[in-house]
């Protein structure tokens, strides 16, 4: 900072007298937020926002309330930003069967109209690869770019790869700031206003999980979807990094993730680990199943599984 | 849609048909049963029904699960449009059933059968006598809503992972009320293999992404 703005008192106030000293401070950290950040709108308590962990219950509060005002300016709805903490007893697991996903990408969409993400360029948290059957999962032999008149095609299957909500993520590792880290209930999750858009963490990724927002996101007010979650779904601002929570906004009150609902095939299975009697439990019990570049020792949340 | 309460109390057991297999029979059906205790405990459970039904459902295999398959409740099936009741025109008085193996000339045109061995034709599922329901290779008469017993009679082993939730597709919530769908909403029972699609858009290659200017951070 070579050139920081010069700071002056407010000069509004004439001989009222009411240039007090808390005014004044409160647009000196505004002006040096501005010099910092190089733009002008971050508001004050945007700046002096800390970390989502280390704030109070009331701070929390105020942030949401904060939050949801810039929302209704920004979007002209009432969109609700959710802070439904994890549930005691459920750690997810989710499971894909890759002997019935047929690649139609329903999902890498639903994603995407669920989860706020930027519409042009659109940001998808779903890529399905599509395989050559001789080859197994090789991903020298992997396309996310097809695109025939149907699906599937002949010799092919499709392997639909999102956040495998590790429970040894490299990605929370990694950042500098404590911006991302793993919840109770196992959702790796990210402050998108502690993020620093680095970007380490979609270096440290293996499974391209990770997708950062190198523009503002253009999200059109009419497909905002007003269910949101702090740590989810919420709009997000430019140069941070997002990432599938498995709906946080939706599973956290017992609902399937999007992807879950629309699979035309129910290759998408979701569930608690820890419920014996889940769907989640059956598979990992009595099917083929395997992890994702398992010699990572990630240890992913996320299985994939052979239905017949 | 209706809804099934994974965590309801011992919901009662429709009967879906008229009963009128032997019970010596269940077990056979569901060779999952295999402890003598669930055994038992089916025994015991069937003494207190008055009207018995006609499949029992795998007691123990999966606790939370009271009252299934018959507990199971889904969507209607996806008939053609007009085409339910089949009495309206199947009504035994105007038509005779006609039990010779053909190719249908007059009506049901456009139905290909394309399902299992060249052999198979209506008669095999469809009862010539009661048009309205569905018959188990048995006999027993199934009705069209439970017709993923018929299914699974040569398809044990997607109808075990039905009923758990882990063959097809279940909406609804994760940790309570789920819909199901029969066999027949995803499987056109006459031609069962899954229909291809057109796959929605791919992403965008990098160099055709142009990041806009402007934003706040």
């Amino acid at each position: 900072m070579t050139d920081p703005k010069p700071i002056t008192p407010p000069e509004s106030c004439g001989d009222s007298g009411c240039g007090t000293r808390r005014e004044f401070l409160g647009a000196a950290t505004a002006a040096m937020a501005a010099a910092l950040t190089g733009c002008g709108t971050l508001s004050k308590e945007e700046f002096l926002q800390h970390n989502f962990r280390e704030l109070s219950k009331q701070e929390v509060q105020d942030v949401i309330a904060r939050l949801e005002k810039e929302y209704k300016a920004k979007y002209g709805k009432d969109v609700k930003v959710a802070n439904t903490p994890a549930i005691p007893g459920v750690i997810f697991g989710y499971a894909l069967d890759l002997s019935r996903c047929i690649g139609c990408r329903r999902c890498v969409h639903a994603c995407v109209k669920e989860n706020n993400q930027s519409r042009d360029p659109e940001v998808q948290w779903i890529r399905v690869l599509q395989m050559d059957k001789e080859e197994g999962v090789n991903l020298q032999h992997a396309d996310q770019y097809y695109n025939p008149e149907e699906v599937p095609q002949e010799g092919h299957f499709y392997m639909p790869v999102q956040c495998q909500q590790c429970k040894k993520p490299p990605c929370t590792k990694v950042c500098p700031v404590g911006a991302t880290w793993r919840e109770k209930d196992g959702i790796v999750v990210v402050d998108y206003n502690w993020c620093i858009g680095c970007r380490y963490c979609m270096a440290a990724c293996p499974y391209g999980a990770r997708h950062f927002n190198w523009g503002e996101p253009n999200l059109p007010a009419d497909q905002v979807n007003t269910n949101t979650h702090y740590l989810g779904n919420r709009p997000r601002p430019k140069g941070v990094v997002e990432k599938c929570t498995f709906c946080i906004q939706r599973t956290r009150n017992g609902q399937y993730p999007a992807c879950v609902e629309i699979c035309p095939t129910g290759s998408r299975k979701f569930g608690n680990l820890l419920d014996k009697d889940s769907e989640i439990r059956y598979v990992l019990e009595n099917k083929r199943v395997f992890k994702f570049k398992e010699d990572l020792n990630t240890q992913p949340n996320f299985f994939y599984f052979y239905g017949v | 849609m209706k809804r099934l309460a994974r965590s309801a109390g011992p919901a009662p057991i429709h009967s879906p048909s008229c009963g009128a297999v032997p019970r010596k029979d269940i077990p056979m059906r569901f060779p999952i049963l295999s402890m003598l205790a669930a055994g038992l405990l089916m025994l015991l459970g069937s003494a207190a029904f008055a009207e018995p039904p006609t499949v029992k459902p795998p007691a123990g295999t999966r606790a939370e699960n009271p009252g299934m398959p018959e507990g199971i409740e889904v969507p209607k099936p996806p008939f053609s449009e007009g085409i339910f009741p089949c009495t309206s025109c199947h009504d035994g008085k105007s038509m005779k059933p006609n039990l010779k193996r053909r190719e249908l000339t007059d009506m049901h045109t456009d139905i290909v059968l394309n399902h299992g061995p060249a052999s198979r034709w209506c008669l095999d599922c469809h009862d010539a006598n009661s048009r309205d329901s569905l018959h188990l290779a048995s006999g027993e008469k199934v009705p069209f809503t439970a017709s993923y017993l018929l299914c699974g009679q040569c398809h044990g082993d997607k109808l075990r992972d039905w009923r758990v939730g882990v063959h097809g597709k279940r909406t609804g919530h994760w940790n309570g009320e789920k819909q199901y769908l029969l066999c027949v909403h995803c499987h056109n029972p006459h031609s069962p293999r899954f229909k291809p699609l057109k796959p929605m858009a791919p992403p965008a290659h990098p160099e055709e992404i142009q990041a806009r200017k402007g934003g706040v951070r």
